[in-house]
């Protein structure tokens, strides 16, 4: 039950604090210039968005529960079932940000889950 | 207009997919040099402090993880994360080369298979718009 609970922590708390992530830079506008200092403008705007440290959070929450479930799981049990954060990104970016997923993007998504789940069971 | 937002997300994630790896590998090696981290008894805090932010290897790692992070956050500016996230998997393929040209590691039958997959899947995904959803005003 409780590798369970940390399974969804890390998937749904890391692939959220990115998604977090991505509701912060939509709110804060593109970078007008492909420059340097247009670049630190945008991030020190986007630092006054609340998501940002929403995300934060929910990142550093996801990173204690997979040191937690590595504690006592094996490596090669844990890592694999994390491809399915592609799936869950995608999800988000649909209901979360608004996104509009092609039947292309959709295949490009599955097929990375599947050939990231070979490489790491081939670890 | 369209061409120079494919170019600047594909240059954010190429900065992603060889800053994400090669940081890890940074501090990995960071990591395995400064020996068995020790946090008990506080008397030995400054010791393991020393120890792992006294190479040079963690400060480069950690500029490497950095540059990762402001891309992935720029990238996430001017495209769907649905279209950052999956291409940033492009990634394993680099620590693959890395490991094969650098540490003359061998790499299984298995592992390139599953890069190769990755890369069919990112080829899928960049035929789309990078970005399809509005900034909120």
């Amino acid at each position: 039950m409780s590798e369970f609970i940390l399974f969804t922590f890390i998937i749904v708390l890391g692939t959220g604090g990115e998604l977090c992530l991505g509701r912060a830079m939509k709110e804060t506008g593109e970078m007008e210039r492909f420059r340097p200092a247009a670049a630190l403008r945008l991030l020190g705007r986007a630092l006054r968005v609340k998501w940002i440290w929403i995300g934060v959070a929910m990142m550093a929450m996801a990173f204690f529960s997979l040191l937690a479930l590595l504690s006592f799981e094996s490596v090669s049990f844990v890592i694999p079932v994390t491809a399915l954060s592609y799936l869950v990104g995608a999800l988000g970016g649909i209901f979360f940000l608004g996104e509009r997923l092609s039947w292309q993007r959709w295949v490009g998504i599955g097929l990375v889950c599947i050939g990231v789940t070979l490489v790491l069971i081939a670890k | 207009m369209h061409t120079r937002l494919h170019l600047k997300t594909y240059l954010l994630i190429a900065i992603m997919i060889i800053a994400g790896p090669v940081g890890n590998l940074l501090i990995a090696k960071a990591m395995k040099q400064a020996g068995e981290v020790k946090f008990w008894p506080p008397s030995q805090w400054w010791l393991t402090f020393i120890h792992v932010f006294g190479a040079w290897t963690i400060w480069a790692g950690i500029a490497f993880q950095l540059a990762f992070i402001i891309a992935f956050m720029l990238g996430l500016s001017i495209a769907d994360y649905s279209y950052v996230q999956p291409a940033a998997a492009l990634g394993y393929g680099v620590v693959a080369v890395l490991g094969v040209v650098f540490l003359h590691e061998s790499v299984s039958a298995l592992r390139w298979a599953g890069i190769a997959v990755i890369c069919f899947g990112v080829s899928f995904i960049r035929n789309t718009h990078p970005k399809t959803s509005e900034n909120p005003s």
